[in-house]
Order: C-alpha cells, then sequence, then structure tokens
C-alpha cells in the first residue's frame, strides 16, 4: 500500500472517530427537548416602510448600530444610506472599488473602525487592515467560492459558508480553520450567529435552513418543508434567537421557530424588484 | 420545428451529478408535475370546447389550485397559489392566452410544457434563435400567433442587430414553417403554445422577473463551459466564433501528501476536542431565548411602544438616554459580557471596581480591546503605553499577573502586534467573571438601579464605606442581612 494511500485511511479512521464521538453525545435531538414547549404562535409581519431609489438590484443590505440608519448597495453600483423610518436618504455614493481580489467579493463586515473581514468567489476569506489597503489574515481551507459570513459577538472568530456545502469556524487571530460542519448537500448562500456565540445558522440551495452549535460540533436542527423549492439566500436571528428569518429565492421570507423547527410565519414580498432579502434585523 | 426528432435526445432527465444551483429545484418541481400529469391520481386535463373550435389539452388554474392543496397538504390557497406561481414561471406549466407566467384560482386555461422545453435541460437559447422564433411568427396567418407590441419591438431590434445574415434567419425560419406545417392541427397548436411558453420564460414580458437569471456570481460555474450552445431549432451557426473559454483554475482536487497530512493534522485536533452533550446544549439554547424574550420585539411589545408600529420614538430616545431604564438594568446582570457591552452598565461596573480598588482589571481589559482596534501603524507604540500603564515594575496601575502569563506577555512584546496582550487580557477576564462581577451584581449600587430606588449618579461614598465595613467584616454576609444593615445605619 503507497503512503497516501495509508494517510488516506488513516484520515478515513480518525473521521470514524469522530463521528461517533459526537455520536455519543447525541443523547437527544433539539426537537425532542423542546417538544413541551409553548410555540410562539403566528408571527404576522407587515412591510412598515419602503425605501426607494436604487435603479437595479440590491444585492446586500447592513443596519447601523442605531437600529434606524441602514446601507444598501445595487447593482447600479451605487451605495445609500437610509434613515429607515423617515425613508430619507442620508447619503448617495458610488462604490469604491477595491482591487485587491481576483474574483468577485461575495460579502464583507467590519470587525471594528479599522478592519474588515471579506468573503470571496476566490475560495478564501481575507482580514484587511483599512487604513493601509493591507490584508492581515488569509483563512484558506474551502474548496468552493465563499458566500457569506458571520462575525462571533466576541469577536475573536466568524463562520463561513461556502459552495462546497461546508460551514467553517475560523480563529481570527491565527488564521485557522477550527471547525468545520458537514450537513448541507448544496451550495451554503447564508450564514448567521446565534445571538449567545455559540450555534449559528446556514441557508443552502438544498431549500433548508440548519442550526449548528460549536460546543456540540454539529448539526441541532432542519428547518424544511416539503413544499419549500427554492434555495435560501439570506438569514437572521431575531433578538432573542427564538425566531429565524430566512430569505427564499421564490421571493418569500419565511420565519422558523429556531427551538421547535416549526414554521411560524410566511411574509410574501409582493413587489418583485427586491431578489433577496439580506439580513435584516434591528440590533 | 425540429423539436420530436430531438425529443429523445434532449428529454429532461436530470443528471444525478449535475451541480447547477437550480437543478435541486428543478428535480422538485418536476416530481409533482409528474404527479399533477398522473392519469389517475393527477388534474383532469381535457379538450374545451370553444367557439368554433376546440383548445386541446388544457386543465383550469383553479384544478391545479385544488390539487396542489390536496396532494401537498395545504391548508391556504393563497400557498397553493404561490407555488403554482413559481412552478409556472419556471416554465413548467402556462396559461394558453397570456405571456405572464403565474397561476391563478380560476377558470383560466393552462397547459403543460413538453419535457424538450424544460429548464433542466439548461436552456440558453441564442438571440439568432429567438430572432428565428419571431420571424416565423410573423410568416403565419393566424391570429393567436400575431406579435405582442414588446414581440414587435424586440423583433425590429433584432432586424438591426442581425441586418447582415437576415436572409439566413429567414430562411431558418421558412424552413421552420415548412416542418410546422407538416403536422396535424390539433398537435400543432399544442406546440406552438408551448413553443410560445418557452420564449416566455428566456425572453419575458417587460417588467416580468427573468426567472433564468442566475445569480450573478454562481453563473462561472455553469457544468461543461465549453460546450457549443445548442439551438433551439437545430441550427448549425458557422459563423458564430467560438470564443476563447476561461477553464476555472481549481481542478477536481488530486489530494496531494500534504493535503491528507494537513487534513490529518486538522481531525486529529476535532477528536481532541471536547464535545458537548446535546441536551446541554438544547437547554443552554432554551434559557438563552427564554431571558432575552423580552428583549425581542416580535415576541414582547417593547416599553412603551415600537417605533414602527405607531408613530412613537420614545423607545429609542430611552436607548440613547444617560439614564437607563430598568429593563435595560436588569440586562447587566445577566452576564459581565452584558454589562461590558452597554457604555452605561461599563460605567456603572468601573465604578464599582473603584469602590472595591480593582479598576485597574477592567481599564487594562479596556485598554486591550482599544488596541486590537487601532490601527497597525498605531499598535506598537499603544503596546508600549499599555505595558507602562499596568504591567512595568512601578505601574500606576499595576495589574495582578500569575508569572507564566507576565513572562509570555513581555516574550510578545519583544514584536508587539495587536493580540500581545490577550492572553493576559483573558486571564484578567476570567477574574473579573468570577470575582468582582458576582460581587457588582450583589452589591447595593447594582440593586438599588435595579430595583428603580435610587438615579445612577448619587453619592457612592457612603455605599463604599459601608460596603468595606461589611467586606471586613466577613464574606458570608448576604445581601438580605446587607439590606438589614443599610436600613438601621
Amino acid at each position: 500500500m503507497s503512503e497516501l494511500e495509508q494517510l488516506r485511511q488513516e484520515a478515513e479512521q480518525l473521521r470514524h472517530q469522530i463521528r461517533d464521538a459526537r455520536k455519543a453525545c447525541s443523547d437527544s435531538t433539539l426537537s425532542q427537548m423542546t417538544a413541551g414547549l409553548d410555540s410562539v404562535g403566528r408571527i404576522q409581519m407587515r412591510t412598515r416602510r419602503t425605501l426607494r431609489g436604487h435603479l437595479a438590484k440590491i444585492y446586500a443590505m447592513h443596519w447601523g448600530t442605531d437600529s434606524r440608519l441602514l446601507v444598501s448597495a445595487s447593482q447600479d453600483g451605487k451605495l445609500i444610506i437610509w434613515d429607515s423610518y423617515t425613508t430619507n436618504k442620508v447619503m448617495r455614493r458610488s462604490s469604491v472599488v477595491f482591487s485587491f481580489i481576483l474574483r468577485y467579493l461575495s460579502c464583507c463586515r467590519f470587525l471594528d473602525d479599522g478592519q474588515i473581514i471579506t468573503s470571496s468567489g476566490d475560495t478564501t476569506c481575507a482580514l484587511w487592515d483599512i487604513e493601509t489597503g493591507q490584508q492581515t489574515t488569509s483563512f484558506t481551507g474551502h474548496t468552493g467560492d465563499v458566500m457569506s459570513l458571520t462575525v462571533c459577538p466576541d469577536s475573536k472568530a466568524f463562520v463561513s459558508g461556502a459552495c462546497d456545502a461546508l460551514a467553517k469556524l475560523w480563529d481570527i487571530r491565527d488564521g485557522m480553520c477550527r471547525q468545520s460542519f458537514t450537513g448541507h448537500v448544496s451550495d451554503i448562500n447564508a450564514v448567521c450567529f446565534f445571538p449567545n456565540g455559540n450555534a449559528f445558522t446556514t441557508g443552502s440551495d438544498d431549500a433548508t435552513c440548519r442550526l449548528f452549535d460549536l460546543r456540540a460540533d454539529q448539526e441541532l436542527m432542519l428547518y424544511s418543508h416539503d413544499n419549500i423549492i427554492c434555495g435560501i439566500t439570506s438569514v437572521a436571528f431575531s433578538k432573542s434567537g427564538r425566531l429565524l428569518l430566512a430569505g427564499y429565492d421564490d421571493f418569500n421570507c419565511n420565519v422558523w421557530d429556531t427551538l421547535k423547527g416549526e414554521r411560524a410565519g410566511i411574509n410574501t414580498c409582493i413587489s418583485f424588484t427586491l431578489k433577496s432579502i439580506s439580513a435584516l434585523f434591528q440590533k | 420545428m425540429a423539436q420530436t426528432s430531438q425529443d429523445q435526445g434532449a428529454v429532461g432527465i436530470t443528471d444525478p451529478d449535475d451541480d447547477s444551483p437550480n437543478m435541486i429545484a428543478y428535480r422538485k418541481i418536476e416530481e409533482i408535475i409528474t404527479r399533477l400529469q398522473d392519469e389517475t391520481e393527477g388534474v383532469p386535463v381535457r379538450t374545451v370546447k370553444s367557439f368554433l373550435s376546440k383548445i386541446p389539452s388544457v386543465v383550469t388554474g383553479s384544478d391545479i389550485v385544488q390539487w396542489l392543496m390536496k396532494n401537498l397538504n395545504i391548508e391556504d390557497p393563497v400557498e397553493a397559489i404561490h407555488i403554482g406561481s413559481l412552478i409556472a414561471a419556471q416554465g413548467y406549466i402556462f396559461p394558453i392566452s397570456d405571456h405572464v407566467l403565474t397561476l391563478k384560482d380560476d377558470g383560466t386555461f393552462y397547459r403543460f410544457q413538453a419535457p424538450y422545453f424544460w429548464p433542466s435541460n439548461c436552456w440558453e437559447p441564442e438571440n439568432t434563435d429567438y430572432a428565428i422564433y419571431l420571424c416565423k411568427r410573423t410568416m403565419q396567418n393566424k391570429t393567436r400567433l400575431e406579435l405582442a407590441d414588446y414581440e414587435a419591438e424586440n423583433l425590429a431590434r433584432l432586424q438591426r442587430a442581425f441586418a447582415r445574415k437576415w436572409e439566413f434567419i429567414f430562411m431558418q425560419a421558412e424552413a421552420q414553417v415548412k416542418i410546422d406545417r407538416k403536422k396535424d392541427k390539433t398537435e400543432r397548436k399544442i406546440l406552438d403554445s408551448q413553443e410560445r411558453a418557452f420564449w416566455d420564460v428566456h425572453r419575458p414580458v417587460p417588467g416580468c422577473v427573468n426567472t433564468t437569471e442566475m445569480d450573478i456570481r454562481k453563473c462561472r460555474r455553469l457544468k461543461n463551459p465549453a460546450r457549443v450552445k445548442k439551438s433551439v431549432y437545430g441550427v448549425v451557426d458557422d459563423t458564430h466564433t467560438q470564443s476563447p473559454v476561461h477553464t476555472p483554475s481549481q481542478q477536481i482536487n488530486k489530494d496531494s501528501k500534504e493535503d491528507v497530512e494537513k487534513e490529518i493534522l486538522f481531525l486529529n485536533t476535532q477528536l481532541d476536542r471536547h464535545c458537548m452533550k446535546m441536551s446541554k446544549v438544547a437547554e443552554t439554547l432554551m434559557s438563552y431565548t427564554d431571558q432575552y424574550l423580552e428583549y425581542d420585539p416580535f415576541l414582547s411589545v417593547p416599553d412603551p411602544s415600537n417605533p414602527w408600529i405607531g408613530d412613537d420614538v420614545t423607545f429609542w430616545e430611552q436607548e440613547a438616554s444617560k439614564e437607563p431604564c430598568q429593563q435595560r438594568v436588569k440586562k447587566w446582570g445577566f452576564s459581565l459580557d452584558e454589562a461590558l457591552k452597554d457604555p452605561l452598565g461599563r460605567d456603572q461596573f468601573l465604578k464599582f471596581l473603584e469602590s472595591e480598588f480593582s479598576s485597574e482589571n477592567l481599564l487594562y481589559w479596556l485598554a486591550v480591546q482599544d488596541l486590537k482596534c487601532r490601527p497597525l501603524q498605531e499598535v506598537p507604540a499603544r503596546a508600549q503605553e499599555i505595558w507602562q500603564e499596568f504591567l512595568a515594575e512601578g505601574a500606576p496601575n499595576a495589574i495582578n499577573l500569575d508569572s507564566h502569563s507576565y513572562e509570555r506577555t513581555s516574550q510578545n512584546l519583544k514584536d508587539p502586534g495587536r493580540y500581545s496582550f490577550e492572553d493576559a487580557q483573558d486571564h484578567i477576564y476570567k477574574l473579573m467573571k468570577s470575582d468582582s462581577y458576582p460581587r457588582f451584581q450583589r452589591s447595593n449600587a447594582y440593586q438599588d438601579l435595579l430595583l428603580a430606588r435610587k438615579k445612577p449618579e448619587t453619592d457612592q461614598g457612603r455605599r463604599t464605606s459601608l460596603e468595606k465595613f461589611t467586606r471586613s467584616m466577613g464574606k458570608s454576609l448576604t445581601t438580605k442581612r446587607l439590606t438589614g444593615l443599610m436600613q438601621s445605619s
């Protein structure tokens, strides 16, 4: 047997052991544990504001820390900052081009005023120092385009979701991948941390959302329904984490009970001008 | 139309290995479509007599909606219409008298799309095909084939664009018309409508969503990019030059020895990790959501009201004010993290630590947090300042570190970086969390705020000396007894 073969066997054995260890921890499931919990009931949401101004598809948006300002980015090349409450535009800018990455940039999140983390179609993520424009750390390991990232509340780590159907937890300080989560069968388009920083959710083209826990090192819950055919483009949690909001390719936004795995509400985006509902939670 | 002869080659049996993001959705839809068309369990497809002619092979919108509700266990007709419209938008069913592909819950007639035209065949029809199609429509003298306004505009545009090869296109269109004429009248009606529905998907009515538009980021990964795009009408376009295709540089990875060795290293660290039991994890999630329920505007009504429902922005004004409401003070008691997250909570905690003469811990922690955010150029200087203030011999705000952490930190400072102080910081954090923070939670200052007995800017002096006194009497005093003491003093 060649050395490579031996190594492969060793890796396979380790994978089996890890699988067994995870099974040993599965003394219950989240659904079983929450069976007796009161359901959240029907969550009815209404459109409160419509912000008009972009000329083409809006690909991303993000809330400011005051829960009123938000920024949106569109294919028309413009960034607009809105006071969402009054619907007034505060600022309008042409997108600044940072040409440091050779493939497309799928997601970016500020770590603080001086640093930003990006995910890219070249399968890597990167940490940048904004002032010098230099790449401080590179996070490699995914074998598919990285589509989204979410920063842990303690700012020491982040999770990325990619087209290789894996979600990975990275240590910001040393650039190492700490954990890798399997379960999805197609591209992961969106990821979001649970507010306690110990779990996160993913949304994928396989029409399911999943909840993964860092300490259990595995999937806790699957959010899906036979009648849900389309992939998920964005996910977000409510303040308590009890509600999981997911935006789908069919213009629906489904509200899930995070703990019980049931659907709590469906909201249809009637207008066709918004193709993807990005993570839209007030802090 | 070259359709029938190509049927065998291009029917939409999806390749299980195909990784196009939409394939999963197509497979699900095709499953539903197959069931819908089932002879016994499906919808009633019939020929309807109309006016002077017959309309072959149709089913009403309401029949489809009813079937969906029954067979997909849907209670709300709105949901059934939503799924039905999705299936229509992708082109699997279509209204025979409308270009707009949605499902209506009424007597509107719908037809099923031919598998040849299914989206799962990965059609990317060229404009030459579209031009041939529109051209041939104008050649046939039938009212049902008249061009809509937008189609006439499209045709005009294509005529200009393809001016030089219009003769070729015209000939192809004529050839198609000839083939069509040979077909049975009823069959032609059906095929014509299916062909039109195909183009409604790929060249939609202005204002409709183009469902064939893929996420721009995923377009690169279309299977077999070097494949010659097949023509709907079997036209081999030799004037179309094959542009060089950029083959993606990431090939299927042939694992090298290093890759596998790296993986083994990674797997070993995974194995070493302590895995928490699911039941415990579930419990922590449940208690977290329970604790924060009252802070979740979707599940509890904010106090005094939700600014998004009604016009009252008091809630936000309260958040921004220097006087924290009770709910906010309560949060500081949930965890040290929460206290530190809120600037007001941080201030209160700092004041408390000052009263205990251990404020250097928090000051150090804050300084290190700040260091981590500084621009790279400022880091070395700032690191030195932190060392001087907190760690150097004779430092004004000396923190108490064990010798091991102290050594590590001074080593780190030989090459100062953002994370040089992090190990020491973690140590200090743990100290505050296990020692000072619980006392803060029990402190009079905090308890008073919590029970809204006093405002934040009170005279701390009296409390402080009393606390020192009670502490010196022994740590076994409980809050109750402390309160009792206070009342008597």
